[in-house]
């Protein structure tokens, strides 16, 4: 049995301007151990679908089943989900300063969590752990901080505070959302390292949660790639890297100035992401596809294999286009493949342009 | 581009300190923090020079100090063939139009209540140039060039996403037809596909309008592609400064070689093959900066030397001309300080202040 087994999870918002459908279908499993990668844009329901399993997202309607070792976490009630959150799943939040009470001591609000699931610990036990905690996440003199307050810690060490308290008391799964987004690149590699470190101590599952391709790449096992609410991609890391399928993903790669250095124009992503009120019907991607055909207006492409290197079906490698099963991957030969399929897609010219007009004012127009 | 020679700002020894003041009537200063440190620094016409370093090292003041919204404290600023460093309220105008910056918070430097076209068309109310059809026209000339539909002049910012609103503040930026724009982290707030359409943008316009640009970021790749020249900054110092593929390709400074090292990386393999220096310790306070070189307490290779004499920025042995580095013990080529850990302890250099 896996850990997480999340089934076709969906959620929305009823708000004053319509129903936002922030999640629109999402399914994956994480396995005790592993980490999976939730990559994407701002709006493409990658926070919302994994706090919607703690229960943190009030007032959504959702539906769907998220089986954590076997039991409903969206049937729950607010109780039994409280034992859950912390103490099974843990999770570290993007800004670390809000996410911690600014009156409170952090070896307080560490102690108070450890007690508030084991109630037999006394408070100065707690407040040892704490400070062991704080010591094991490499704060220098854990003694000492672990009496100072939210403000007295640079970025770096609150978030080293954060995942010192989800450590406390040893969940199964920690999800962390943009647990770096917020820090420089030295503190960054800082945490990512801690951590890497603790979760092969402790085996911990772990879901990360960002928009940068580059975070991921060394610490992901499987990635799931999210766009309008939708997965758009779901592989194994090398495989994503390697062989994208989906023309979303490979926007993502193409867009990053490569670390090569070489000075060609960037290729970016043309146009806006999908506004979740007023979706694009088919495939929520086609006004910003440049491999555009007549069916992704129409009808929606389901999650499908892509084939292996060997042309086979590859399961564990899914993707939801309607470009044919081989066209993954960033060579020119896949690029040919692609083309070929374009020009048999498109039946009219007229549809490559409606579908440039929704973005001329956003997008490379002048 | 960068071979020309001919300088637009000269930065001469700039410091910026900041006083903290305490006291309820009679204000004493009793700490500064040292922002910028004596910083030096060359920006040639018609190129880009990138500013690095994490957050407190001084970049964005720097960029306000040469855009003059901070008086400096000592040192000289010449832009142009000008000293502006001296310069107050009047006299700064006309440098105001040749100097425009592009700020990080597409939603915090862009007034809610105003409609774009009065934002873009500011700068032309505020120095006389045009008024009625004619502004409206060059903003929506403006509006054009930078990729906004003209026709959403009358439109409130709230209406726009954060990309198209960076596209706003570019517009604003260049209404005056600047010649240097100051771009503090530009892209940093926007989605990496829209990030990718902004620098593209700044690009262009580049080309097109021959502008110079300061500028900042703390993301190396994007700095890397955008710059000529790259300075790196720790502390309020300038740890190296070299043309950019050099800087990347042959790090002299330890802390460039860390900054590089920590930089992610968008490739499973190449990311597992790297081997990342990670300093240990947060960047210490600018207050009561380390002694001699600023990063000892963190540099894998400092010695006692390091502790005492602050290095100055020349250049080091073997490296061309324009390749300067602030460090006695620069690395070496084929040097590996993944596995070298600080030798000199880090102690806490965050100062106590007296109670009030």
């Amino acid at each position: 049995m896996s850990l997480l087994e999340v089934r076709d999870l969906k959620v929305s918002f009823d708000t004053s301007d319509g129903l936002v459908q922030a999640v629109r279908g999402v399914s994956f499993t994480v396995e005790r151990g592993k980490t999976l990668g939730i990559v994407g844009e701002s709006g493409s329901g990658k926070s919302v679908s994994t706090q919607t399993l703690l229960g943190l997202t009030a007032g959504a309607l959702i539906d769907g089943e998220a089986l954590f070792e076997g039991q409903d976490l969206l049937a729950m009630s607010d109780e039994q989900l409280r034992r859950i959150r912390g103490k099974e799943i843990a999770m570290i939040f993007q800004d670390p300063l809000s996410s911690l009470h600014p009156l409170y001591k952090v070896g307080k609000q560490i102690a108070e969590m450890i007690r508030q699931h084991e109630s037999d610990v006394s408070k100065a036990q707690a407040r040892k752990r704490a400070i062991e905690l704080l010591g094991m996440v490499g704060i220098p003199e854990p003694g000492q901080r672990v009496d100072d307050y939210p403000h007295q810690f640079s970025g770096g060490m609150r978030q080293r505070a954060m995942i010192a308290m989800s450590l406390a008391l040893n969940p199964k799964l920690i999800v962390a959302d943009e647990p770096t987004t917020a820090l420089d690149a030295t503190v960054q590699a800082q945490i990512l390292d801690l951590m890497l470190r603790l979760q092969r101590e402790f085996d911990t599952a772990l879901i990360m949660i960002t928009h940068d391709l580059g975070v991921i790449a060394d610490l992901a096992d499987d990635v799931l790639v999210m766009y309008g609410g939708k997965p758009v991609e779901h592989a194994d890391r090398r495989s994503l890297y390697y062989r994208p399928h989906h023309p979303y993903t490979k926007g993502l790669l193409e867009s990053i100035p490569g670390s090569t250095g070489a000075k060609t124009r960037l290729k970016p992503i043309p146009g806006q992401p999908p506004s979740l009120i007023n979706l694009p019907t088919g495939c929520a991607f086609h006004p910003r596809c440049e491999y555009v055909m007549d069916r992704c207006v129409p009808e929606e492409p389901p999650l499908a294999a892509v084939n292996d290197k060997d042309g086979f079906p590859d399961l564990g490698h899914t993707s939801a286009c309607w470009l044919p099963r081989e066209a993954a991957g960033l060579s020119t030969e896949v690029e040919r493949i692609r083309q070929e399929a374009v020009a048999l897609g498109r039946t009219t010219g007229a549809l490559g342009s409606t579908a440039g007009s929704t973005v001329v004012d956003a997008g490379e127009a002048k | 581009m960068s071979q020309e020679s001919d300088v637009l700002v000269e930065i001469d020894d700039v410091y910026k300190y900041f006083p903290i003041k305490q006291g309820i009537i009679f204000k004493r200063e009793i700490a500064r923090v040292h922002a910028v440190d004596g910083v030096s620094l060359k920006v040639r016409r018609g190129e880009t020079i990138g500013i690095v370093g994490e957050s407190g090292c001084g970049k964005s003041t720097l960029a306000r100090c040469i855009t003059g919204l901070h008086p400096i404290t000592k040192g000289r600023i010449v832009f142009d063939g000008q000293d502006i460093s001296n310069l107050r309220g009047r006299a700064l105008k006309p440098f105001h139009r040749d100097v425009q910056m592009i700020f990080q918070d597409p939603y915090g430097s862009l007034n809610p209540r105003r409609r774009v076209g009065a934002i873009i068309g500011d700068p032309f109310d505020i120095h006389g140039i045009a008024s009625g059809a004619e502004r409206k026209r060059r903003v929506q000339e403006l509006m054009e060039l930078v990729g906004l539909n003209p026709e959403h002049y009358n439109r409130f910012p709230a209406e726009f996403s954060g990309g198209q609103r960076q596209r706003i503040g570019i517009a604003r930026a260049l209404a005056l037809k600047p010649k240097l724009i100051v771009c503090d982290e530009p892209v940093s707030a926007l989605d990496v596909s829209i990030q990718a359409q902004v620098i593209n943008l700044l690009k262009d316009l580049q080309d097109e309008l021959g502008l110079t640009y300061v500028f900042i970021a703390h993301d190396l790749s994007v700095v890397r592609y955008v710059s000529d020249r790259v300075a790196v900054m720790y502390l309020g110092k300038i740890a190296e400064n070299a043309d950019g593929e050099e800087l990347y390709e042959n790090p002299r400074h330890p802390y460039t070689s860390a900054l590089l090292s920590a930089a992610s990386i968008a490739d499973p393999d190449a990311a597992e093959r790297r081997e990342r220096i990670v300093l240990s310790g947060d960047v210490p306070s600018p207050i009561r900066p380390p002694s001699g070189c600023r990063f000892h307490p963190r540099c894998p290779k400092a010695q006692e030397n390091c502790v005492d004499v602050a290095p100055d920025l020349i250049v080091r042995g073997g490296d061309t001309a324009s390749h300067l580095t602030a460090c006695h013990y620069p690395v070496e080529a084929a040097e590996n300080l993944a596995v070298e850990t600080a030798a000199i302890e880090q102690l806490s250099t965050e100062p106590t202040l007296p109670s009030a």
